[in-house]
């Protein structure tokens, strides 16, 4: 449980090397590089911003090539392939592959080419098949749409927007022209919102049998195409089965480049990592002909990083203690509690003037998540589902990781509490033996009886409650002795009696007050403590309270002002207890683990012992104990961090520190790493 | 007899009721909230289902308690004994706890899980802050799921 020191450190080399410098630092991921502005006539900064960006072009065209070749080749993802994180490559494959440069770039413009190509062909192909679609109602037509004349005739081809047959265009021409031998209408094809015709004429009336279709309402066509529809429709056909051959080939051709897309991924990387490098580069104070750089590194690692750079770079480095608020914070734990450092940063990094209290947390987070889902098999199925994950993934993401320790712990605790109250799936194992076997079920010790007490029945609860507070008071005088210690680490060795060792007696004094008298004797199953446990405790708060009167309002000079802080501070007795009250939530959470699970169980055996009561006792199991599990660890997750955001952290802990953000390769596929 | 039985069969309904009304509520407008943040950002869904399903335990809390009642008057499990009528009011009373605060805590949460939602969306980083919102409200469902839990239990031991 600690704060890592960090170290400022400068570095001062060669102009020509701060691309090298850069890249070393990049991949080995242990310095943070702040802005350098040293403002002189010497010294300038560079602004990289546009080559920056296109950089960022260039993997974004990567990213694009990558999404051109998935959508034709489909990948086999797993449903885990969301835990399996980064490959991790070396040094060596990574500048092997990197020399493929132009290669790539090639490879992506020809992808765009091929995807731009299969584009173009697709619209091509869709004004055909509107044009086919235009066609097909003049499919039956034997002449071209343009044929207008011969020589004493006159063609006219149009149509109608309503269904009409030869009889209809007949009766209604002859009302509108004396003469009806001179015309012959010929219906082409006929649906409910058009009708087709092809009317031959002769020459003379063509103008007046012209005016009385336009009132008729007759509509020209506006097609140019010489042949006629059914040979037009046929060429159009040939050119969309051409068009496809194309676009077929464009596929087959992406397809057949399945095998680049690691190359692809990789440039995309590596773009990206050139990318923020060269945005980097903007922090960097150059003269002529060197450059200074700034950050701060982990004290561990700063000496190393110096022989490194002034061996391959000659490089001067200089690194010093660093001071003051704006200094970064990195945690360092052992293997058990850090991680639960991912729950420490979720509510805020510790400021450099306090102790990391992970540690202290993390065994709180652990005991309590296990109480709050409390059961055997339901910790065994966590356990194992988090450790196969982190064993089958090796190159799984730092963060998951950490989460999926942490839950690993939980399921461990969760197994632990589960045993402790004998709940293993419920009463699984009872209601199998009773409803399937017939007989009363062996007692084994954890699984069908409890090895401490049963929380659900008889003065189960009462008890557990009690323990529950217990547990609670254990946790909040922890966090007022991690108060107490970084006082004490401040040379404020009287601030820790003030505040901290004050409130110690005063609960504990109430406490012991409260169980020496009648009223909580009979919740405690008979348990009291001797009468002069009264008396002790009464001393024992007495001081704590005066303690708290005199002192907590210390900052005010004014006697009178500071006694009445002192009073205010005092009623915040009542906030602990509330706080006290808030653990009751370990046994709520508790028991409503064990009873929801032993509704399911009861609901699966209620079709008795036959093939089908079988059947239905396993779906039922299945569906219902996944449901609980997914559920009340939820639960125990959101209500073990309020425990320690609120009534533990609360006590002691003020944060607001900077997390430590190291500049390192910051990629989607591949991780790229040089150790130090 | 046959009253005591009703009364007590009434507690068990109304506490799965009730507080299944203020959890659909709850879950309901989170959810509302869920899918309009998942068109713009379909990565964070874990975080998201997370913040919708926090209203969804009180619902789960009145199944408890109901099923506990059904088990103490042996409509569940066998065993239906003589139920008083005084013993009918109790588990009547009982339930009211997680009946009423099962209600309301989950419509208020619900609203919190709605802006928590909004926070992660535009900050994926504050998802251990935007949690512990709704679990304060949680909290007194908690508390009257305990004394419903405790209740009830008292009443099988009373003897009535």
């Amino acid at each position: 449980m600690a704060i890592l020191k960090m170290q400022r450190i400068s570095i001062y080399a060669l102009s020509r090397y701060s691309k090298d410098i850069l890249e070393t630092l990049q991949r080995m991921g242990v310095m943070e590089i702040e802005k350098c502005r040293i403002e002189d006539s010497v010294f300038y900064q560079t602004d990289n911003a546009s080559l920056s960006a296109s950089f960022a072009r260039s993997a974004a065209l990567m990213t694009q090539a990558q999404e051109i070749i998935e959508e034709y080749v489909k990948e086999k993802k797993g449903l885990l392939s969301s835990l399996e994180g980064r490959t991790p490559l070396t040094l060596e494959e990574y500048e092997n592959t990197a020399a493929k440069n132009p290669e790539a770039l090639k490879l992506a413009y020809k992808l765009l080419g091929y995807k731009k190509k299969i584009n173009e062909n697709n619209s091509k192909i869709l004004a055909y098949r509107a044009k086919i679609d235009a066609l097909s109602p003049w499919e039956n037509l034997d002449v071209p749409m343009t044929f207008s004349s011969t020589s004493s005739s006159r063609a006219i081809i149009g149509s109608f927007a309503e269904e009409l047959s030869k009889e209809d265009i007949d009766l209604k021409l002859s009302q509108l022209l004396p003469d009806t031998d001179l015309f012959d209408v010929e219906v082409i094809s006929s649906s409910s919102d058009m009708t087709c015709v092809f009317i031959l004429c002769y020459k003379e009336i063509y103008e007046d049998l012209m005016a009385s279709l336009r009132k008729l309402g007759l509509a020209l066509p506006s097609s140019s195409a010489t042949a006629n529809p059914r040979e037009e429709i046929k060429s159009l056909k040939t050119r969309i089965k051409k068009r496809e051959e194309l676009i077929a080939e464009c596929e087959k051709a992406i397809a057949s480049q399945a095998s680049t897309l690691y190359l692809l991924r990789f440039f995309e990387d590596y773009y990206l990592m050139k990318a923020e490098r060269y945005s980097q580069l903007d922090n960097i104070s150059y003269s002529p002909h060197t450059f200074v750089m700034t950050g701060y590194i982990p004290e561990k690692d700063g000496e190393k990083l110096k022989k490194l750079l002034f061996e391959k770079y000659s490089a001067e480095v200089e690194l010093e203690q660093a001071e003051g608020e704006d200094v970064p914070v990195l945690l360092k734990n052992n293997a058990f509690t850090a991680p639960a450092e991912g729950v420490l940063l979720s509510y805020s990094a510790p400021n450099r003037f306090e102790l990391d209290p992970t540690a202290v947390m993390a065994i709180f987070y652990y005991i309590f998540f296990g109480m709050m889902f409390s059961d055997a098999g339901y910790g065994l199925v966590m356990s194992l589902a988090c450790g196969l994950a982190l064993l089958k993934f090796k190159n799984m993401e730092a963060g998951l990781k950490r989460s999926l320790k942490m839950f690993f712990y939980c399921g461990l605790s969760t197994t632990f509490w589960g045993l402790m109250f004998g709940s293993f799936f419920g009463d699984a194992v009872s209601v199998i033996f009773n409803t399937f076997v017939g007989k009363a079920p062996p007692i084994i010790p954890g699984i069908t009886t409890p090895i401490w007490f049963n929380p659900t029945t008889g003065t189960g609860p009462t008890t557990l409650l009690m323990f529950s507070f217990l547990f609670g008071i254990i946790h909040l005088f922890a966090g007022l002795i991690l108060q107490a210690v970084n006082y004490i680490r401040q040379g404020n060795f009287i601030y820790a009696v003030y505040d901290d060792l004050s409130w110690i007696l005063v609960v504990t004094g109430a406490v012991f007050a409260l169980l020496s008298t009648d009223m909580l004797s009979g919740m405690m199953g008979g348990f009291k403590l001797p009468s002069v446990f009264m008396t002790v405790g009464g001393i024992m708060a007495g001081v704590g309270a005066l303690l708290i009167l005199i002192f907590s309002g210390r900052e005010s000079k004014n006697p009178l002002k500071r006694l009445i802080k002192g009073a205010y501070n005092l009623y915040g007795a009542t906030s602990y207890l509330s706080d006290i009250l808030s653990y009751s939530r370990l046994l709520a959470l508790g028991l409503a683990t064990g009873v929801v699970a032993g509704v399911f169980n009861q609901l699966g055996s209620m079709m008795g012992n036959s093939v089908a009561g079988v059947i239905l006792f396993i779906v039922v199991f299945i569906i219902g104990h996944l449901l609980n599990i997914g559920i009340n660890a939820l639960g125990a997750y959101v209500h073990t961090n309020r425990l320690q955001f609120v009534e533990f952290f609360g006590k002691f802990y003020t944060g607001g520190g900077r997390d430590f953000k190291p500049y390192s390769v910051n990629t989607k596929h591949y991780n790229i790493k040089e150790d130090i | 007899m046959e009253l005591g039985l009703f009364l007590a069969l009434l507690g068990a309904a109304l506490a799965t009721f009730l507080a299944g009304i203020g959890s659909s509520i709850g879950v309901g407008k989170a959810g509302v909230a869920a899918a309009g943040v998942l068109a713009e950002e379909p990565n964070l869904f874990s975080k998201v289902l997370i913040l919708m399903l926090l209203p969804a335990t009180q619902g789960i809390y009145g199944l408890l308690v109901a099923f506990l009642i059904l088990q103490g008057v042996g409509i569940i499990g066998g065993g239906a004994g003589e139920i008083s009528n005084l013993e009918g009011l109790l588990y009547l009373a009982a339930s009211l706890p997680i009946a009423a605060s099962g209600l309301f805590s989950a419509i208020h949460q619900g609203k919190c899980s709605v802006a928590g939602i909004h926070t992660v969306a535009k900050k994926p980083d504050t998802m251990g802050k935007a949690l512990i919102i709704p679990a304060m409200v949680e909290t007194y469902a908690i508390l009257a799921l305990l004394i419903s839990i405790l209740a009830i239990n008292g009443i099988g031991a009373l003897g009535i």
